[in-house]
């Protein structure tokens, strides 16, 4: 079972989560029953040693003008220069793309579903062990065009709402606030494999 | 297969503005400052509460050509409010694809018995709540987020910090009680048993909660910050003061950061007068908002 085994090691890992506004409480929670230390970012000093990042759900502008006020812009994509591992939900994937952060080369399209009367729940094909993941899209975003290095993890109506470069990983939906711990899992195990290697 | 509007994507919504700012705004030129003062949504309506004060007679929902202009000015959530019990507005407001709904005490009551069934929607409401019981009708009636009340339009905190702390201790002392005493304690705050015993086991409201009316300057929403709201409503707080787009910045500064003096004392700093004020305790018991709904 993959959250179990991230339970048995994550202790180790030190996860920031970008807690400028949005729902990095509910991120914390995820990753702390996973066994992860978490550490809330509002200020650039809040990035040293982190093993890992989350980029969590909120309001892109919001966060955007919070980055902009803090000067975490530069500090960010540094954690990500270092091969720091990054998850992104929502807010965080529209976070990651060419024209906020850049740490990954797509573009996010925002509220790309429409407004909050369409935000719907629906179960995706994630390739997990326990079957499709309960996704919960809320004015969500999606990938609107992306680089030959990226690849599409899953699309909804043919649009693109997961996917991976590197060791960046961004999802357009909300794993943290459906009870789904499987893609967290995932992302520790990733921080301890990097972990392990930069040992 | 798709589920639209499940209460998950309802509270989910407001899971997403935690932490921050939401501002009443009454024109499309207002709501792109709040935008970009860094506001997570914005609250539609003709009138700033204090205005409503001010003007008196009977207070609606407003005209949907002007929230029409508001939702074409900013990409942030956009809100708008319905009065108690009038769900043929909130059902306009539905239909206008509003962000969610506020069915709000600021307005004229439409209904004095009931308030709207909001399980029906698609679109999410926000309630008022001066205490625990209030605040767990709401939920059951649909609701997917609360905010405590205050005394809208009056620039004073004291009625805000009441409705926080009666909130916060009722929640406190619920999470003490055995089984058979939570079943007394639904019945004396006359709330939903199943949504009292989920309060008392996980130390909180089912959805999120934010603080409203009252609040004017940064060190105000700190205050409520660390009384247990999640975010803060600022309604005529904003646009009255001398500098609102300086206030507006700050106040989402000192949200955000509310349990760093240092950087509350920044956000305070050099934003002009605030709101004209009323002293809460000194209105005239008809000019009352937060006993408004029940």
């Amino acid at each position: 079972m993959e959250v179990a085994g991230a339970e048995r090691v994550a202790a180790s890992a030190l996860i920031g989560v970008l807690a400028l506004q949005g729902d990095f409480a509910a991120h914390r929670q995820v990753l702390e029953t996973l066994g992860a230390a978490v550490r809330e970012v509002r200020t650039p000093d809040d990035l040293d040693g982190l093993d890992g990042l989350v980029l969590p759900g909120g309001e892109s502008t919001t966060m955007t003008l919070g980055i902009e006020r803090e000067g975490l812009a530069e500090p960010l994509r540094a954690v990500h220069v270092a091969g720091t591992p990054i998850l992104g939900t929502c807010a965080g994937l529209i976070m990651a793309d060419r024209e906020h952060l850049g740490l990954m080369d797509m573009v996010a399209r925002r509220n790309a579903f429409g407004r909050q009367v369409h935000s719907f729940e629906a179960d995706l094909e994630l390739g997990l062990d326990g079957g499709p993941v309960r996704a919960a899209f809320i004015r969500a975003p999606w990938i609107a065009e992306h680089g030959p290095g990226v690849e599409i993890l899953a699309a909804v109506d043919g649009h693109a709402i997961a996917a991976r470069e590197g060791r960046v990983t961004v999802l357009s939906f909300h794993p943290e606030i459906t009870g789904e711990h499987r893609l967290h899992a995932r992302f520790l195990r990733e921080v301890l494999d990097v972990q392990a290697a930069r040992r | 297969m798709r589920d639209e509007a499940t209460f998950r994507v309802k509270a989910g919504l407001a899971e997403m503005l935690k932490g921050g700012v939401i501002m009443d705004v009454v024109d499309a030129e207002q709501a792109r400052i709040a935008e970009a003062a860094g506001a997570c949504a914005v609250m539609a309506l003709e009138r700033v509460p204090s205005d409503i004060r001010r003007d008196g007679g009977v207070a609606r929902m407003s005209d949907p050509e002007m929230i029409r202009g508001i939702q074409a000015a900013v990409t942030i959530p956009v809100m708008a409010k319905a009065r108690i019990g009038h769900f043929a507005e909130a059902r306009i407001l539905e239909a206008l694809e509003v962000d969610y709904i506020d069915e709000s005490e600021v307005l004229t009551p439409a209904d004095e018995a009931n308030h709207i069934d909001k399980w029906p929607f698609k679109v999410p409401f926000v309630c008022g709540a001066t205490n625990v019981g209030e605040a767990l009708r709401r939920v059951g009636e649909g609701a997917a987020m609360i905010r405590s009340k205050g005394e809208a339009g009056t620039g004073d905190i004291v009625e805000a910090v009441r409705h926080l702390r009666t909130i916060t201790g009722e929640i406190r002392r619920l999470s003490g009680l055995d089984e058979a005493e939570l079943a007394t304690a639904a019945k004396e705050h006359g709330a939903p048993l199943d949504l009292v015993r989920q309060t008392a086991r996980e130390g909180r409201l089912p959805v999120v909660m934010f603080c409203a009316g009252g609040i004017a300057t940064p060190a105000d929403a700190a205050l409520v910050m660390h009384l247990g709201a999640e975010g803060v409503f600022v309604g005529s707080g904003i646009f009255k003061s001398e500098d609102p787009e300086t206030r507006a910045a700050a106040v989402v500064e000192a949200t955000t950061h509310f349990q760093d003096w240092d950087r509350v004392l920044k956000a305070s700093e050099g934003l002009g007068q605030a709101m004209t004020s009323i002293e809460a305790r000194k209105l005239d018991p008809s000019q009352v908002l937060s006993d408004r709904g029940w």
